[in-house]
This record gives C-alpha cells, sequence and structure tokens, in this order.
C-alpha cells in the first residue's frame, strides 16, 4: 500500500494523544485497530496529516460488567475478545448475536468495538447494537470526560460529534432493570461483506412482558438507524404477533435504504420487518423456554 | 521386476506438489519479489470517468516533484507512433489515451518515480480537464439510434456494433421449428465477471543499451506470444528480446493480454535506460483488465413432445466494452459459443451473434475458460432445464433421451465441432445415485407441505478443451501447438522444458510424472521449467485448458524420442540388435532373456561416454505438438438448494460432481481444479458480479462489491469419476481446469429455479441475490440483472 505521507506518533498514555490531538488542528487520526482506516488511507480517500496510534496505551482493552451491570468496553478491546467473552454472553445478548458476524475472522482480532463506533460506518454493525441498547461512549478530552449517547454520537455518514481534540476511550451499555433479551440478524452476500440490512433488536422483559426496547438499523440509511417508534410500540407487549407485526412495520418505515447493488430498497426495508419480527419471535420463544 | 509406477511418482500417482515446497516457505518468485540494481517505479493514472472527451493534460505538478523521473501521457506516446496497439481480436485499444477516455479507469498518464509513493503522488499531480460524454453501459444503449460513438477513433466504424456472426444450418433450423410440437424460450444475461488472480499484473522492463537486448518479467501466461507481439509491435528484432515470466499468483486467463502497463514500462525502459517495475494494485486489476461473460441471450428449442430436441436457435449479444480485445485464438467471432448442445444429440442448430462496443473495461472472454465456453454451456443448461419444463418431463429423463450415446462417436455436432469419446449416460446415472435423486424429489414434495421450499439442479455438458488444431486455431497467425524439450543428463537426471506457463497448476509436478511413466525416470529425477523465452522452447502458453492436451502431449511425444534413441544405446551395450529389445518400465532387456538387461540410467550414462559407433552423443529431444482435434471432458454436476421465501437466501446443501477428463495423470491435482472450479461456479451463481451504473462507475473494482468467496461460506463438494480416455492424446488425458467453472454455474442456478418453480418463474439472472430471488418469488416473473444497475435518484 502506498498512502499519502502522514507524521506517526505513539503516545503512552490518554493525556499524550489528546496533545497531540489539540496540536493537529484537526488533521490527526486516532489509529486502533485500524481495520477501517488503513484501507482508507491505502486507496487514499483517508490522507490524514498524522496518525496517533493508541496501542502503546496501557490499560484500554477491557471489557467488564460493573456491580450494578453496567457493561464497560475500553477503546482497545478488540471484536475478537468480545467475540470469545463469557461475561458478554452470560449477560449481553444482542452483543453476543452481533459479535460473531462483525467483518471476518481477520478483522475481528485487530478492529475494535470504540473505534467501530467512532468510524460511524452506516454499515457499522455496532453502533445499531449499541443504539438498541441505549449506549453511550465516553469522551475524553483537554477539559476532561463527557458522556455521549450512541445515538446522539453519529451525526452522519463518516462523522461524529466529537471534537478534533477529544478521543473516545469506553463505550458503556447501561445496566438493565428487567431481564436482557435482544438478538442481531444480518443479511450479507458473504461473510466480511458490509451488512446489506442489519437489524439490533434489545429489549428488558418484566416477566414476559416488554418492559423498554431498543432498536437499530444497519445499512439502510446514511447512518445508523435509531428505530425508536418501533421499539417503543413494543414495550408492554409480549411480543405477540401482532406487537411484532406493528413494529416490524415501523422499523421498516423508519429505514431509509437505497437501491444498490446489494438490493432494491424495498427489498431492504422487507428484510428490515423481517428480522425484527424474527428477533422478537426468537425473545418470545426463549423468554416461554426459560419459564 | 518392473518398477511400480506409482512409487516413481507417475501415471495415476497423487503426488505431493513440487512447487508448494516454496510457495508456503514464502520462497516463491514472484514478480514483485523481483528487484534490479537501479530500479524505477511506475504507476497509472487512470480515468474517473467512462467517456470523456479529453480538453487538456497538465503535468507539470508532476515532473516538479522531487524523485519524479518522467511522466509519460498519449502524447508523448502517438509521437512515438505508440498510443494505440494492436489487440489479438483485430481491433486497436488506447495505450494511454489521447482523444477520449472511453472508460471508467481507462490508462491516462504514467508516472516513472524513485519509489512508488512518489509515482501515486505524482499521478495525483497531475490535472486532466475532461469533458462528459454520456456514456453507454449495455447493448440495447449501444444500440440506440441517438447513441454516441464510442470510436470515432476508427474510420469506417459508424456504430457501436463490432460484428455480426452467424454459424448453423438456417433453413434447417427453420425446418426443426416448423415440425416441433413445442417452442421454449428463454432469455438471460450472464453478467460480468473477473479473473481476479491474488496476485495483480506487473511487470520489470529492462533495457540495456549497451548490449541491445530487452529483459521484460511479466506476468504472462504465454510468454512466448509477447515476445512476438513485442518485436512486432516495437519492431525490435526477436533475438534481443526476453520475456521472463516469474511464479503467477493465479492467471485464470487475465494474464493473457497484453495490457498499456506492460507496453509503457517498455517504453520508460528504453527511454531512461533504467529497470521501470510497474506493479498493478487490485483495483487497477479489477477495473481495467480481461474480464469475462457479459452476453445476453435469447434462445429457442424446437421440442417433439416426446423429449427429443430437434433443433436449438441462439441469438447472443455481446458487451465488449471500448476496445475488442477479447483474447480467444478462434476464427469465430463469438468464441467457440457454438460449441453449445454438442453433449447432445440434436437435429439442426442456427446461432446469430452481434458485439457491440461500449464505455467498459475491455479484454472479455477471460477467466477460466471461455472463449465463450463457459457462456454456452451455461445457456446451454438453463435452456435444457426450460424446455424439459414446459414439456412437463424430469430433468434428468429429458437429459438421457437427448445425450448422445456411447456407441455414437465420433459425433458430428449440429455446429460441426467433432466429439470423440465419452460416457454421457454412466456419468448421469452415476450422479443421480450420489445425489439420490428419487429420495431427494420426494423430500421435496414433503418440505413444500411445510412451507420449505427445497430445490435440485442438474448440469451436464461436454466441451472443447485444449485449443487447439491447427486448422482452425491460430494467434496471430501463429499456430495452436506446443512443445518440449527434455534434456537427460548423465546421470538418468532430467531437466525438462515447455512452451507452456504454470500459474498454479502444477505443471512442476505433473509433467514430470508424464515423463515417469513414459521412461521410468522416477519424477523427482525431474526438473520442469516454464516461462523464459531464451531457454524455453517456443509454445503458445496456458489458458483453455490447454497445458495437458497440448504441451503435455508434446511431453509424451518428447519422451517417446528419447526412449527410441534409449533403445539403440541399450542394444549397442546389450550386443543385440534393435528388433531384439524389449521395454519395461525404465529398463530395456533381450527378448527372451529378461534378466540381461540395463536400466534407462544406464543408457543415459552410455549416452555420455559408451555411444555406438556413429551415433551423436548425448540424450536430449523436443517435441512439437499440433493435437489433431480438441479434447472432450464430460460433466455432470448437480446441486440441491433451500431457499428462505421470506427473504430470497438459499443455501446450498449438496453439490456431487462426476467428472470424465480421461486418464488422470495427478488425481489429487484433478480434483483441486474441480473443486476450485466448483467454487468459482458458486461465486457467479451467487455473489460475483462487475455492473455499472448509468453514469458508467464500475462497482466491483475492489474486493469489498466484488465478491470472492471464503471456505466459510463455500459448500462442500462431493467428487465422482468415470474415465473415457482421449482417443487422439498419447497418454488418454483431457482437459480439466475449466470443467467446473464451466458447467458448475447453471447447477445451482437450475437448482434454484427449481425450487421456486412453484412462482412460475423461468429466469433470474447471476448472480442469484436474495433481493433477485425475493422479487422473483413475490412478484412471479423473471428478474434481470443487467445493468445499469438500479439507483434511486
Amino acid at each position: 500500500m502506498y498512502p499519502s505521507r502522514f507524521r506517526y506518533e505513539a503516545p503512552s498514555t490518554v493525556d499524550e494523544a489528546i496533545a497531540l490531538l489539540a496540536g493537529a488542528n484537526g488533521e490527526a487520526k486516532i489509529l486502533a485497530g485500524g481495520q477501517s482506516l488503513i484501507p482508507m488511507m491505502k486507496l487514499r480517500f483517508a490522507a490524514p496529516a498524522m496518525l496517533i496510534d493508541i496501542n502503546g496505551i496501557a490499560g484500554l482493552d477491557y471489557h467488564h460488567s460493573d456491580a450494578d451491570g453496567t457493561f464497560r468496553i475500553g477503546a482497545l478491546c478488540r471484536h475478537a475478545d468480545l467475540e470469545k467473552s463469557a461475561t458478554l454472553a452470560a449477560s449481553q445478548p444482542t452483543m453476543a448475536a452481533a459479535a460473531p458476524v462483525v467483518a471476518d475472522p481477520l478483522v475481528r482480532t485487530r478492529g475494535t468495538l470504540v473505534g467501530s463506533l467512532c468510524h460511524a460506518d452506516p454499515q457499522g454493525d455496532w453502533a445499531s447494537v449499541m443504539v438498541s441498547l441505549g449506549g453511550s461512549i465516553v469522551a475524553q478530552g483537554p477539559n476532561g470526560r463527557r458522556a455521549v449517547a450512541v445515538s446522539d454520537l453519529i451525526d452522519g455518514p463518516f462523522q461524529t460529534v466529537l471534537a478534533d481534540d477529544e478521543i473516545a476511550i469506553e463505550a458503556v451499555v447501561p445496566a438493565a432493570i428487567g431481564t436482557r433479551a435482544g438478538g442481531y440478524l444480518k443479511l450479507e452476500r458473504r461473510v466480511g461483506d458490509f451488512a446489506t440490512v442489519g437489524v439490533a433488536v434489545s429489549a428488558e422483559m418484566s416477566g414476559a412482558t416488554v418492559s423498554q426496547a431498543g432498536i437499530g438499523l444497519t445499512g439502510v440509511g446514511p447512518a445508523t438507524i435509531n428505530a425508536a417508534e418501533a421499539a417503543g410500540s413494543l414495550v408492554g407487549t409480549s411480543l405477540d404477533a401482532e406487537a411484532l407485526d406493528t413494529a416490524a412495520q415501523l422499523a421498516a418505515e423508519a429505514a431509509q435504504p437505497r437501491s444498490d447493488h446489494r438490493g432494491s430498497a424495498d427489498y431492504k426495508r422487507h428484510v428490515v420487518a423481517t428480522f425484527v419480527r424474527r428477533i422478537g419471535a426468537q425473545i418470545q420463544r426463549s423468554g416461554q423456554e426459560a419459564a | 521386476m518392473a518398477l511400480d509406477e506409482i512409487k516413481i511418482g507417475g501415471l495415476g500417482a497423487s503426488r505431493r506438489r513440487v512447487e508448494d515446497n516454496r510457495f508456503i516457505r514464502g520462497k516463491g518468485n514472484y514478480i514483485d519479489d523481483i528487484v534490479l540494481p537501479g530500479m524505477l517505479h511506475m504507476e497509472i493514472l487512470r480515468s474517473p470517468l467512462a467517456h470523456a472527451r479529453i480538453r487538456s493534460i497538465d503535468a507539470s505538478a508532476a515532473w516538479a516533484i522531487p524523485g519524479v523521473r518522467m511522466v509519460l501521457t498519449g502524447d508523448m506516446l502517438a509521437a512515438r507512433n505508440l498510443a494505440w496497439m494492436p489487440t489479438l481480436s483485430y481491433d486497436t485499444q488506447a495505450v494511454l489515451a489521447t482523444d477520449k477516455v472511453r472508460f471508467q479507469g481507462q490508462e491516462v498518464a504514467c508516472v516513472v518515480a524513485d519509489d512508488p509513493y512518489i509515482a501515486k503522488d505524482g499521478c495525483e499531480a497531475i490535472v486532466v480537464d475532461y469533458e462528459p460524454l454520456p456514456p453507454i453501459v449495455n447493448p440495447t444503449q449501444a444500440k440506440a439510434p441517438d447513441a454516441p460513438l464510442i470510436r470515432d477513433d476508427k474510420t469506417g466504424q459508424d456504430s457501436n456494433v463490432v460484428f455480426d456472426w452467424e454459424v448453423g444450418d438456417r433453413e434447417g433450423t427453420d425446418r426443426a421449428f416448423a415440425e416441433a410440437d413445442v417452442i421454449s424460450t428463454i432469455e438471460m444475461h450472464y453478467p460480468r465477471s473477473h479473473p481476479s488472480p491474488i496476485e495483480a499484473c506487473g511487470s520489470i522492463a529492462d533495457f540495456n543499451r549497451a548490449t541491445s537486448k530487452l529483459t521484460v518479467y511479466m506476468t504472462t501466461q504465454a510468454p512466448h506470444i509477447i515476445r512476438a507481439a513485442v518485436a512486432l509491435v516495437a519492431e525490435l528484432p526477436e533475438h534481443m528480446i526476453r520475456i521472463v515470466s516469474p511464479d503467477l499468483g493465479g492467471g485464470f486467463g487475465n494474464k493473457v493480454p497484453v495490457y498499456p502497463g506492460y507496453v509503457v514500462s517498455i517504453l520508460a525502459s528504453i527511454l531512461l535506460e533504467r529497470p521501470v517495475k510497474w506493479i498493478e494494485d487490485k483495483s487497477g486489476n479489477l477495473i481495467s483488465t480481461g474480464f469475462g461473460r457479459d452476453i445476453y441471450l435469447k434462445g429457442e428449442m424446437a421440442l417433439r413432445s416426446d423429449g427429443r430436441i430437434l433443433g436449438v436457435r441462439m441469438h447472443t449479444d455481446s458487451d465488449h466494452g471500448a476496445f475488442f480485445s477479447d483474447a480467444q485464438p478462434s476464427k469465430f467471432k463469438v468464441g467457440l459459443m457454438h460449441s453449445a448442445f454438442s453433449c447432445y444429440d440434436i437435429g439442426a442448430a442456427h446461432l446469430t451473434a452481434q458485439g457491440v462496443y461500449t464505455n467498459k473495461a475491455p479484454g472479455g472472454v477471460a477467466y477460466r475458460c471461455s472463449f465463450r465456453v463457459t457462456e454456452a454451456m451455461f445457456f446451454q443448461e438453463r435452456m435444457v432445464q426450460a424446455a424439459a419444463s414446459d414439456l412437463g418431463m424430469d430433468q434428468a429423463e429429458f437429459r438421457r433421451i437427448n445425450l448422445v450415446r456411447d456407441d455414437d462417436f465420433p459425433h458430428r455436432t449440429p455446429w460441426g465441432f467433432l466429439t470423440d469419446s465419452g460416457q454421457y449416460g454412466k456419468c448421469l446415472d452415476l450422479g443421480l445415485e450420489a445425489i439420490g435423486y428419487e429420495d431427494f424429489l420426494r423430500q421435496k414434495e414433503e418440505a413444500r407441505k411445510r412451507g420449505r421450499l427445497l430445490g435440485i439442479g442438474i448440469s451436464t455438458m461436454t466441451e472443447p478443451l485444449g485449443a487447439g488444431n491447427s486448422r482452425e486455431y491460430d494467434i496471430l497467425g501463429i499456430k495452436m501447438f506446443d512443445s518440449a524439450e527434455l534434456k537427460v543428463h548423465m546421470t538418468g537426471k532430467a531437466l525438462l522444458r515447455t512452451g507452456a506457463k504454470t500459474q498454479g497448476q502444477g505443471h512442476e509436478t505433473t509433467w514430470a510424472q508424464i515423463v515417469a511413466h513414459e521412461l521410468g525416470i522416477p519424477a523427482e529425477d525431474v526438473l520442469v521449467e516454464e516461462g523464459d523465452t531464451d531457454t524455453a522452447p517456443f509454445g503458445m502458453g496456458t489458458y483453455a485448458s490447454r497445458s495437458t492436451p497440448v504441451a503435455g502431449a508434446a511431453v509424451a511425444m518428447v519422451s517417446r524420442k528419447i526412449r527410441a534413441k534409449a533403445r539403440r544405446i541399450a542394444a549397442h551395450l546389450l550386443e543385440v540388435s534393435e528388433e531384439d529389445i524389449e521395454w519395461e518400465l525404465g529398463r530395456f532387456s533381450v527378448r527372451g532373456a529378461p534378466d540381461r538387461g540395463v536400466t534407462i540410467q544406464e543408457c543415459a550414462i552410455a549416452a555420455y561416454s559408451n555411444m555406438p559407433d556413429g551415433m551423436e552423443p548425448g540424450l536430449e529431444n523436443n517435441a512439437y505438438y499440433d493435437p489433431p482435434n480438441l479434447t472432450w471432458p464430460f460433466a455432470c454436476y448437480i446441486a440441491t438448494v433451500e431457499v428462505d421465501p421470506e427473504t430470497g437466501v438459499w443455501d446450498v446443501l449438496r453439490v456431487v460432481a462426476v467428472d470424465d477428463c480421461g486418464v488422470r495423470i495427478n488425481p489429487m491435482i484433478v480434483e483441486g481444479q474441480i473443486m476450485g472450479g466448483l467454487t468459482e461456479a458458486y461465486a457467479m451463481a451467487n455473489m460475483q458480479f462487475i455492473t455499472f451504473d448509468e453514469d458508467g462507475n464500475c462497482i466491483g473494482s475492489n474486493y469489498m462489491d466484488y465478491l470472492l468467496p471464503t471456505a466459510w461460506e463455500t459448500p462442500g463438494f462431493e467428487l465422482h469419476e468415470v474415465v473415457t480416455p482421449c482417443p487422439h492424446h498419447p497418454i488418454g488425458a483431457k482437459g480439466i481446469g475449466e470443467c467446473a467453472t464451466v458447467g458448475g454455474p447453471a447447477a445451482f442456478v437450475n437448482a434454484v429455479i427449481d425450487a421456486i418453480g412453484d412462482a412460475g418463474v423461468r429466469n433470474i439472472d447471476m448472480p442469484l441475490l436474495p433481493d433477485r430471488v425475493h422479487e422473483a418469488i413475490t412478484a412471479g416473473h423473471d428478474v434481470s440483472g443487467a445493468p445499469p444497475v438500479k439507483t434511486e435518484p
């Protein structure tokens, strides 16, 4: 690969990274897993003047649950770490469903969840999952830290609200009040392909009833779509067929797909609806089995 | 005690591939591994537009970059009469654009610099002022009355039509249709695909002013043809041109044509008197080099109600892109399209064909068989399925009724080919038994009652492989023979060189096995070399599954010449007359006294130390082989699938392959070829295509859009074999490298169409993406995937 000329920095603390960002006039990019950034630099679609490699910063590769159930993912936690995580499998069903279908095994070994969120690709799987879970990121800048909800973080294709001198150091999934349930379905032409359609449905159940729900859509709009109305329609239902039809319909309406070589807009809307129904039915079935 | 042929690695031994030892250790020598002293690096600036007039090119900023040694543009080439080059199909192709760009990705300028980074920076610094013109992305647009003329550079070219061509018996076919009980029709598009070798193209040109010798290391499947082309185009003396094709990371037909990058690197080396390296990137490879397919069919079959095919009509419209640069060696404009239906006994057939220019990359018919054979057999098997369905007949039974019978060989096909051998019915029966045909039909009915869609697809075909005989096949007038040269050293070890060029097929392994079979020299004692025109005998290279049919035959023939001389030496050593010498593998003995004998190795040393009076010393020879016919392997591929009616997603349940490629030299390598071919067949049926939007933007110029299947989704394959030796090949072998790519796609498509049969759908164009299948199921109509791809405002 023959990218444009760039300066390479490898700070050993977050503060150093922020100082470098602050001095770079918005011309710097953070390098975590590099699985999106490096290909874009190879094609010269991206030509940052400076690359700030955070892989040498200790203590960012974690993922764990706090005592209250809050789930935290550090900026250097790889997709593969999540795919293999027993904690994730036990406590985060939507994430556990998504982890094995993010990109391909090679990308998963290196790529990071936080990097994927910051890359803000409308085809990114994690953003819809986090949106469905009401997740957020912690951004750190010269003036300290702030939390940004993932549904607010992404404000366009490959665009976030992060300031030039801010670095996302952690992603956070809030603790559930009820029992967590959920799933992620992705239609792709081949392993490693971007999603033709991806749907994340997360729910908190009290008994057989939905107490809280979230739906995120991948690849069917200029940015990750938060199908809040569809999700809201599920609250108070027991995920019966009629409730799922309503939510499926609303989610399909929330989607803003384009026709392209992966499929027509109508087809993509249809798949969104189908996947909402399928995940909902699966949650409902597993609830019954547990009961 | 006779030698055990399998133990010495002879015919039929699944010997490990000797070349893999260096490949898996990272010790291969690919084009980009070669570094020459003082070498410069070249990068190509490509057109972002599909059709545009070039108002001006300003390269001054590129020249100003430190480390840039030269910027080459079309005008500089035109001054040397090199802006255009001839193609293998007697058209011309722009080397660097002068007047217009005619496809997205076309070569506009080249920058030569001290390193590849600077060369790329130089390309970015070139300012090209384009005046956009309306692009054409399919034959319908190309033939519209008000279509812009793409090839306004050619005098006398007043439309976008490249050729009109026909073959077959028009009247006889009309009569067959007049007598038909049922006429079955179908239309379809075989989409554009790309050979996409893992290693893209590249060259290092090294012109030495002191010796006047030009050495070009390049990724070519046919180094001798390149040497001839360079001699003719560049008007350099042929003996001062050396083409070296190093280890190749795949070819699949992509590395047969001459590309602008090669030509400009040669010119740059001559002008700069330094070695110039050009390494194409993957996007450059996908967007500009030899593609495959992109052809439309209107097919009709005249049928008798008892199931017999009376006649076939085909009309094809082929999309050649901006330049007619098909790399195919026949005299037939649409290649071997008329080899369709060769395995069926039909009365009459007629083919009309038209080719058009479009604003798309040139260089068609590459990709693991073509010469249009891939398309011919796909169309054939899709037409056969539609015909059986129209007759309400079982798919297998319809084929059985119409297949050429074993005692009908040699068989003249309605389009004039001569097939010479096969056991078609046996292959079909073996395939049906392996898949459990009757059981599956029952399962399918059961599943349908529960709303599940299962389907089974069959594809049976024979195809013409191994171009070719010199009557009908040539490139630039050079006949399609091939060659082998064998030098047996005094210790009985040997060096074999051929005019073919391996790209992963395993020639270094299999050629040695033919020598072992013919001479009894253990395969491990035979070193095989190919690809250097200064050392290899003249040959036409490797494509069209021609290596074993042609070069492999030459290997057998040169081994026999060596054996004949060794026999004379043996007679001398054993002090008997030549007539009293008998041969068993690796050893000559005296007739009636089998204990008295000499080995081939003893003959070898005698050839250098104790030859008979009057005999020329040494034990080496060469052979040029012009095959009397093509070889005709047969295959039966059967796939079963399940379609999700809600999403249109389909999964492969099983794939059974029965291949008859005659005698197998190395069964392991043959099986590898079949599995690779089936993988590519699955890819084309399921996911793979290069398409274009209405602006002529290529969708498929990178591996996010152009999909290669991985081990993850590729189904498993169950392989079976039937052996019908080729009657004219010295060891009875037939081509095999391309069979599964050719015959495989129809099995998958037929299976999906079968699964959704109730929807009344005759065709879905490849690739059978879920949205197309879903549309067919829900709307109940055929789905075309021809470009431009649907886009919304």
